[in-house]
Formats: C-alpha cells, sequence, structure tokens
C-alpha cells in the first residue's frame, strides 16, 4: 500500500496537476530522484493514471448541460449493453455512468442552446432502444469540479 | 468565441487524453513545429477551452471503493439561502463535485467513500446535517465513460 510520502506527492499534484517533478518534489519536501522513483511506481501500478485537459464546453459554444436519468426495461437480457453501444455514437453525449439504484443509467448530454437540445432529445435520445423512463435535469452551475479525492 | 480549425480539434482530444505529452511529441503527431505546438495550446488555455488539468487516479486502488450519485432535494426554499448550502456541501472533503440543477432535484453531488459503511457515515453526518437538506437519493456507480465530446 501507499505511505504517507506517496500521498503527501498525490495530494500536491492533485492541487495543482501542472506542476513539474522538480516542483511537485519541492512542495513534498524531498529529493527529485526520490519524488520521481515513488511516481513512477505509482504510474506502473496504475494508481496514477495520467493527467487530462479539462474542456470547458460552455467557451466552445455549448450553452446547455442536461443529465439525463434513465431507466431501462429490463425485461429485455441486454437491453443495458444494447443501450450503451448505441448511446456511444451520439457525439454530444460526453458521460456515460450505470447505477446501483433507481435509475440504471445517466447521460451528460450538451446542446449549444435549446433549440440544439431538442433536436438531440428527439432525434438521438429518444430514439435509442430499451428506454423505460426519463428524467432530465438542467444544468445551471458547476459549484465544486475539482474532482479530488480526499487522501 | 473562438474559432477552432480541425489541428485545434485533434489538439484537444490528445490533451484530454494525456496533458503530460510535450509540444514537441504533440506537434509531431499533428505535423506540428514544436513552437507552433505550443502557441496552440496556449490561445486553448487563454480563451477558457481548456479550463484546467485534472490529475487522474485509481480512486479503488487509493481505497475509495464507493462513488454514489446523490440528488439532493431543498427542505425549504426560500428560507435557507443557497450560497450557505452551497459553502457547506463544497466544504465536505468527501464530496468531488456539486451542481445546481433544475428538475426533480436541486443539487448533483459525486461523493466517495471507502465502502458502503464509510458511505452512510458521511451521508448522515455530513450531507443530511446540512443547512437546508431534504430529500436525498442515491444512486451507487457502478460503471463510468467519458467521450471527448462533439470535437
Amino acid at each position: 500500500m501507499l505511505d504517507d510520502a506517496d500521498r503527501r506527492l498525490l495530494r500536491y499534484w492533485q492541487a495543482e496537476p501542472t506542476l513539474t517533478m522538480v516542483e511537485l518534489a519541492a512542495r513534498a519536501g524531498m529529493t527529485h530522484g526520490k519524488a520521481a522513483r515513488r511516481v513512477a511506481r505509482m504510474q506502473e501500478r496504475g494508481i496514477v493514471q495520467g493527467v487530462a485537459a479539462v474542456v470547458d464546453w460552455a467557451a466552445l459554444g455549448y450553452a446547455v448541460e442536461v443529465s439525463l436519468r434513465i431507466t431501462l426495461d429490463k425485461t429485455q437480457g441486454n437491453a443495458f449493453d444494447v443501450f450503451m453501444a448505441q448511446a456511444r455514437h451520439v457525439p454530444e453525449v460526453i458521460e456515460m455512468q450505470t447505477f446501483l439504484g433507481r435509475v440504471d443509467l445517466r447521460l451528460s448530454i450538451i446542446a449549444r442552446d435549446m433549440a440544439h437540445y431538442q433536436t438531440i432529445y428527439r432525434e438521438r435520445i429518444l430514439t435509442l432502444p430499451h428506454i423505460a423512463d426519463i428524467e432530465a435535469l438542467m444544468h445551471v452551475a458547476r459549484i465544486k469540479s475539482d474532482e479530488v479525492l480526499p487522501l | 468565441m473562438i474559432d477552432l480549425d480541425d489541428i485545434d480539434r485533434h489538439l484537444i482530444v490528445a490533451l484530454v487524453e494525456d496533458a503530460s505529452q510535450s509540444a514537441g511529441v504533440l506537434g509531431k503527431q499533428l505535423g506540428l513545429s514544436q513552437p507552433a505546438t505550443w502557441r496552440r495550446i496556449r490561445r486553448l488555455d487563454a480563451a477558457g477551452v481548456l479550463k484546467g488539468r485534472r490529475l487522474k487516479l485509481d480512486a479503488a486502488q487509493l481505497g475509495f471503493g464507493v462513488t454514489v450519485f446523490l440528488g439532493v432535494k431543498l427542505a425549504t426554499k426560500g428560507r435557507v439561502s443557497l450560497e450557505d448550502f452551497e459553502r457547506a456541501v463544497a466544504a465536505i472533503p468527501e464530496v468531488q463535485t456539486v451542481e445546481h440543477v433544475l428538475g426533480l432535484y436541486d443539487y448533483r453531488l459525486r461523493v466517495v467513500a471507502r465502502d458502503l459503511p464509510d458511505f452512510e457515515r458521511v451521508l448522515r453526518r455530513r450531507i443530511m446535517t446540512l443547512p437546508g437538506a431534504g430529500e436525498v437519493e442515491a444512486n451507487v456507480l457502478l460503471s463510468e465513460e467519458r467521450f471527448s465530446g462533439p470535437l
């Protein structure tokens, strides 16, 4: 498992993912070599999977974001697989999650405006297979989005 | 709004995949010089298209075996200030994202926990006690996919 020094590295790195290895080592109070070895080990084990750029869709003109909570018709044995395979082909779907709970699945959809959303909803979403029910939550504001783990 | 050409779009997709790649490596894939690639990345950052970077960690290997999406309804709309609720909920370390939404719920939260008993602790001690928190619906995450979107 990880020790305190590993966790310290991850805490500083999560807070500032653009840090160079030299900067990260300095923040965590260890030598560059030691920090680099620890990071390399965590990468090998798949604990650290990399650094991703985060896209602001609003800045690209996608002003509307809707979270669709979907219940599937589970009398169809392969409902999940068939639905998910087709949902992956809708370009405006940016996230898909499956759940244990009241809803089976969630899609995050982006659109340029409400008219565009309506088109996507009618032509690309409602035509997906095995949907039993859909609830929409319209995104108003993002209060916290860093997705930092409390290490 | 910023105009993007095909090279910009490829660059964004590549950076979402792996933002640690150097401008030289990215440029080679796109047929650009290192300085030209660097200028394009800087332009995307400056325009806010890339709103930041995120360290991708394997939550399960770090001991966070459970992720739950919560829909939260405010109990006393109008009497509780949204700012108070938002400040309090964003300060909970296990809460990774907070979104203000319109629809069946007022807020959507993404919460990590070590296991289900730990999640119950977070839910009872931290979430249910928030100022104004009313009905809460929990869906336990089983799988998640993210897509590069309409680029």
